[in-house]
């Protein structure tokens, strides 16, 4: 009776030419064709979109949530990556 | 000169009535596809029917003038002043039946607007530029599900053979010129039904193949709906669609 | 460990810090998610049979395709919050079997039956502008992929309430047959509206529980007495008479006290007994079931697609 669910897809939507893909939502497709129509069926209703990108939500592969701290704290304090560590002069204005 | 109006009256309500009773018949799947992602699919199909027909009934109710509106033209004609296709108004019976319905006429809209956009009408040229985009992407999604359905399992082989085998006799209508097609042929309005009918042909033979499915031996072909001679099914989608018009007239909504 | 977790968990939540799919998260965090949403999935999805009934009976041609794209929309949130829902370990098949089988419920407002085109305004204005009152807390709602679900539903459902209360108020313009269709819609959809928030916070047992996880934001009461404050004066603005006769402002509270809301009518909807709960009901199964041929040979098609194209790569 109950019958193979179609496969479970990521959908990236690109607002305008310019701008990254960005994840939406996901949507079930029995192939890739289907699954790019459904996007564009699904989640461009409204002109969200110029570009489509799927992929198989079984293809993502993703960090752990418990290696969060590990991963992504050390960068922390390393401030001097960012511009404002360093003290320059009010009269050069733009740099 | 009245008459050469009144002519393209009647031709520019084909082509609206066409895509109008689609998109009514398409209308009775919304909430009842077979899967949530073909149920939007279809209605977005279906909007962009409507919304065609709407540009077209819009421009009729111009061209005949006085009271005249898209309204007017979509809810107070008769089931024989209607002028759509035979094949438009069948059930919808399932979702084969529906597919290959769609099918026939998504490739017969998309040649008719590859056609139209060469129009010495301006208006229907207009329009023509707008729906092609639109009927390239039905023509894809439909074809799509042919070749899916027809070579997918031994289930959905046979029902896609009953239903292209029961709505094959509805195709050639599309080919058969009424008196105003010919006239606005003629003048360099209307599409020529004759060079559409070999693209067709030649496309829907193609995606026929790729689907494993075959063209029923039979060559009777039915007519009448261009001319009014409608099927019964014609009668209750109007009751339907024109309930609320009829039952309160002049009201606004 | 477990209360460990736990502690951290809530910490997360104090701070309104998203909850991510493979975050822990206790068990009855994901059971109580996955139900409600699973149940606002199926909400709208069974929301779209009450108005689709009226599509090809629309009045206009501009009515017709607002309503479409309006039903529409209810089938993308539907997919929306199915999506959400799966983040949590269920399959939408799953989910639905649920719902086919009477495990699932779903709003009871929608085992309502629509009689007239002014129950597509009464709908757009009431029920779309009650579930608005739900949903737009839900943005912030603690489950990360709930709340995204929910910004994109409450993003798209802003034109449906306009919608619905632009079709009251042409009715209202009209004719006199309008005007009582539309007075009569309303008497017909208040009561049914204002139960949808559902029962009185102290009839609610899992109510605090959601509310400490931020899985709700507001109570059922809180939200229904903001839904009557809003909407007596757009009842007034339509000439239109609320029915409920206990209906006055209370000015030491500052809002609207309404009358008792038969709550023996609602549990009985609720439990099944509707004037359109099997019609609904029945309406999905069948068009699932009707589907299951077209699932099945895409399934098949895809495959076989799959395995022509190993067989090139194989033989190159």
């Amino acid at each position: 009776m109950s019958t193979k669910e179609w496969p479970l897809w990521e959908v990236f939507i690109r607002a305008k030419q310019g701008l990254n893909h960005k994840h939406v939502g996901s949507l079930h497709a029995a192939d890739l064709q289907m699954a790019i129509e459904n996007a564009r069926d699904v989640y461009t209703r409204r002109m969200e979109g110029v570009s489509i990108w799927v992929v198989e939500s079984k293809h993502i592969h993703a960090s752990e949530p418990s290696e969060q701290e590990a991963l992504f704290e050390p960068a922390n304090d390393k401030i001097y990556r960012h511009p404002t560590f360093y003290n320059l002069p009010v009269e050069l204005n733009h740099m | 000169m009245a008459e050469t109006k009144d002519i393209l009256i009647d031709y520019v309500l084909h082509l609206a009535d066409n895509s109008m009773i689609l998109g009514q018949r398409n209308a009775e799947w919304c909430g009842h596809g077979p899967v949530l992602e073909q149920d939007i699919a279809l209605t977005n199909i279906t909007l962009d029917l409507i919304g065609e027909a709407r540009s077209l009934y819009q421009y009729a109710a111009e061209l005949k003038g006085g009271d005249s509106t898209e309204d007017s033209m979509a809810f107070l004609r008769d089931v024989t002043q209607y002028r759509n296709t035979l094949l438009l108004e069948q059930n919808n019976t399932d979702w084969a039946y529906t597919i290959t319905r769609q099918f026939f006429y998504d490739v017969f809209h998309y040649y008719l607007q590859e056609a139209l956009i060469n129009s010495s009408d301006e208006r229907l040229k207009e329009i023509a530029k707008k729906t092609i985009k639109e009927s390239t992407y039905h023509v894809k999604w439909s074809s799509e599900w042919m070749i899916r359905l027809g070579d997918g399992t031994e289930v959905s082989h046979l029902k896609m053979q009953n239903a292209l085998n029961a709505l094959w006799e509805y195709t050639g209508e599309f080919f058969i010129p009424s008196t105003s097609e010919m006239e606005m042929q003629e003048k360099g309005i209307g599409a020529d039904l004759n060079a559409l009918s070999i693209k067709w042909r030649s496309k829907v033979e193609e995606i026929l193949k790729e689907a494993t499915l075959s063209i029923p031996e039979s060559s009777f072909q039915q007519k009448g709906g261009k001319t009014g001679m409608h099927s019964e099914h014609m009668g209750y989608i109007l009751a339907d669609m024109q309930y609320m018009q009829r039952a309160y007239p002049r009201a606004e909504w | 460990m477990e209360i460990k977790l736990e502690e951290i968990f809530q910490d997360k939540i104090d701070q309104e810090i998203k909850i991510e799919p493979r975050d822990w998260m206790p068990e009855k965090y994901r059971k109580t998610l996955l139900r409600q949403i699973s149940q606002h999935a199926h909400s709208e999805i069974v929301g779209m049979l009450p108005e689709g009934n009226w599509i090809t009976r629309a009045p206009n041609l501009r009515r017709k395709v607002a309503l479409l794209a309006k039903v529409q929309d209810e089938a993308g949130h539907g997919l929306y919050l199915y999506s959400a829902a799966e983040t949590l370990g269920m399959s939408r098949d799953e989910m639905l079997e649920e719902l086919h089988s009477g495990k699932a419920k779903y709003s009871s407002i929608f085992n309502y039956p629509t009689l007239t085109w002014a129950d597509m305004g009464a709908i757009g204005w009431l029920v779309d502008g009650a579930a608005i009152m739900n949903q737009v807390p839900l943005c912030r709602t603690s489950y990360g992929p709930y709340a995204r679900a929910m910004v994109r539903v409450c993003k798209e459902e802003s034109f449906h309430q306009r919608q619905g209360y632009e079709i009251m108020l042409t009715l209202t313009k009209g004719s006199e047959a309008q005007k009582a269709m539309a007075q009569d819609a309303l008497n017909r959809w208040w009561w049914p509206s204002i139960s949808m928030f559902g029962p009185n916070d102290d009839n609610s047992p899992n109510s605090a529980q959601s509310m400490k996880w931020k899985i709700k934001r507001f109570s059922n009461d809180e939200l229904r007495q903001k839904f009557v404050d809003v909407t007596v004066a757009q009842a007034e603005l339509l000439g239109l008479t609320i029915p409920d006769k206990d209906l006055k402002w209370n000015e030491e509270r500052g809002h609207y006290d309404f009358g008792a809301i038969n709550w023996d009518e609602f549990f009985q909807v609720v439990a099944g007994n509707g004037p359109c709960n099997k019609q609904r009901l029945k309406a999905r199964v069948d068009a699932w079931e009707n589907g299951a041929w077209v699932r099945e040979a895409a399934t098949a098609y895809a495959e076989k697609r799959e395995a022509k194209a190993n067989n090139q790569i194989e033989a190159a």
